[in-house]
């Protein structure tokens, strides 16, 4: 143990204890950066991805505005559990187009990961405007004050081109009917046609 | 200054009785406290065990994925092993329950408590949502613990809503939809007024009220209504016409509320668990939703009888507006 009763050169050296720290950090700093350059060799790949739709996009904004996550995870564990109540444990791929990925690490209300098509759009309508009418127990705030707010389908545009820089896939033809389908799917059918909407974002 | 200068200068410090370090910091010296022996064994062993662990479990990234560890356990199969634990389990039960009739599993108390215990749970999570935990229900969501149905009360009837829902889309959904008289301008505001006020008499407790052919909203009331809620207001489960005349309002009794129905007209819509709940879960939910206080017996299917020809073309009014329908896939899973 000679080596380690050195010490003292280090300690009195600051020349080389810059030297030692800077090593240190390094191996640190490899340690945890060099598996993230090779993350997509341990991530399966999911059918069924597409990037958001500009509406969802507004929704996944606000979702985030407002703190959603704080009282939910959009996360189902692989516990026996968890995968009763909320559905298939969530996969990695399935959160690669969110940025940032809205996993959660609090669940005060439950998981949402799954809870797309279970209730009714006028569900959740009703639910946002005031919880208690739908869940009594429900200790959720009410967010009735967003019926009064619009949204800027004009510059939904600039929300793709961002979020194309982080590498999700938006082409340029999305970008330029980005207000377009915004719109389209807020009106939805029959009143408008959504067939280059769902064109644009088909499942893959 | 080396490590031996050091030792030269451990002493005993005089009030503690403890041994100095040996090194000096202008005049500063320092106590020699040592980590328990006990706490560094526990480290080494912590790292030796750790290495154990590289080599039987995933860890570490290499090129091409990585190491798959020896064992080939991950949290997916440790996942696999305690759901099977629990289908053994259940398939004790699951045996007997799978092609028992409604009759049978009524009849017997284990297979009848098996299928409350798995139906309350579901309905927890899957009904309590627009039903309420109680299932007392809520504007626009019914209450199932009464004895008033909409499309039937029986085991089979309530096992069928739940397999093909209520205007979900189903193609064996319930599906029936009342004209917007006042929206699509069927009636005038005034006659919908007048209708309001003969339906509110109809659920009226007053005993002093006069008979119900000398209101004004009778003819109206015939005309429009009856073929879907029968010609005394008592509906009819074939439409899901609701019963008018019991007091019990699915979208509220006050006079604004039935207003509001008949001038927009109502679609609630429940979805069809068939595709996502599997069928002892259903029949189990079932049996649950049945006992909760307004089950009903089985009764025989009564025969379909014609809708009379002048209101053919209200009762075929297109199902639109009740659901905005969003592009296939929304849910981004």
């Amino acid at each position: 143990m000679n080596f380690v009763k050195k010490h003292g050169v280090l300690e009195r050296n600051s020349v080389l204890l810059l030297i030692g720290i800077i090593i240190v950090i390094l191996i640190g700093g490899i340690v945890e950066i060099i598996p993230l350059f090779r993350k997509e060799t341990v991530i399966e790949p999911v059918d069924g991805m597409r990037p958001y739709t500009p509406l969802e996009l507004t929704g996944y904004n606000i979702y985030i505005r407002e703190g959603c996550y704080n009282c939910h995870s959009q996360q189902i564990r692989a516990l026996r559990d968890e995968v009763v109540r909320y559905g298939h444990y969530s996969l990695a791929a399935e959160s690669m187009y969110d940025h940032p990925f809205q996993w959660g690490s609090k669940r005060t209300g439950p998981d949402l990961a799954r809870v797309g098509g279970k209730y009714s759009d006028e569900w959740h309508k009703g639910h946002m405007i005031n919880p208690r009418d739908l869940v009594p127990e429900s200790i959720m705030p009410t967010y009735s004050f967003l019926m009064n707010n619009e949204i800027d389908a004009h510059n939904m545009y600039r929300h793709l081109k961002a979020l194309r820089v982080v590498g999700v896939p938006y082409s340029d033809e999305t970008v330029e009917w980005a207000g377009k389908d915004a719109l389209v799917q807020a009106t939805g059918e029959p009143r408008v046609d959504t067939t280059g909407l769902l064109e644009r974002y088909e499942k893959k | 200054m080396t490590e031996q200068d050091n030792k030269h200068k451990i002493e005993v410090d005089k009030l503690s009785g403890v041994e100095t370090t040996g090194h000096e910091w202008d005049g500063l010296k320092e106590l020699n406290h040592p980590l328990p022996r006990w706490w560094l064994w526990i480290l080494y062993v912590s790292i030796i065990w750790s290495i154990g662990y590289w080599i039987v479990y995933p860890s570490w990234p290499i090129p091409g994925g990585a190491t798959k560890g020896t064992s080939g356990e991950t949290q997916f199969t440790a996942l696999k092993r305690s759901q099977n634990e629990i289908f053994l389990r259940q398939q004790v039960y699951l045996n007997k329950f799978e092609g028992a009739s409604f009759e049978a599993i009524m009849n017997d108390p284990e297979l009848y408590a098996f299928a409350m215990a798995g139906g309350r749970a579901m309905f927890k999570d899957n009904c309590a949502t627009c039903h309420g935990t109680g299932a007392s229900g809520g504007k626009g969501y019914p209450n199932l613990n009464d004895d008033d149905w909409l499309w039937g009360g029986s085991l089979e009837e309530i096992h069928a809503t739940l397999l093909h829902g209520i205007r979900s889309g189903d193609e064996d959904a319930h599906v029936s939809q009342m004209p917007a008289f006042g929206k699509e301008k069927l009636l005038t505001s005034i006659e919908v007024n007048t209708l309001t006020d003969y339906v509110l008499a109809m659920s009226s407790r007053d005993q002093e009220k006069p008979a119900m052919d000398t209101l004004a909203g009778h003819k109206l009331f015939q005309t429009n209504c009856a073929s879907c809620h029968a010609s005394n207001g008592q509906g009819d489960r074939e439409f899901g016409a609701p019963n008018l005349t019991d007091g019990i309002w699915l979208y509220g009794g006050e006079r604004g509320d039935v207003y509001e129905t008949i001038y927009n007209s109502r679609a609630g819509v429940m979805p069809a668990w068939k595709d996502r709940l599997d069928e002892n879960t259903l029949r189990q939910l079932a049996v649950y939703v049945h006992q909760l206080g307004g089950g009903e017996e089985t009764r025989e299917k009564p025969i379909l009888i014609a809708v009379p020809q002048e209101n053919d073309e209200k009762d075929t009014t297109p199902v639109d507006g009740e659901e905005e329908r969003k592009p296939q896939g929304t849910d981004n899973e």
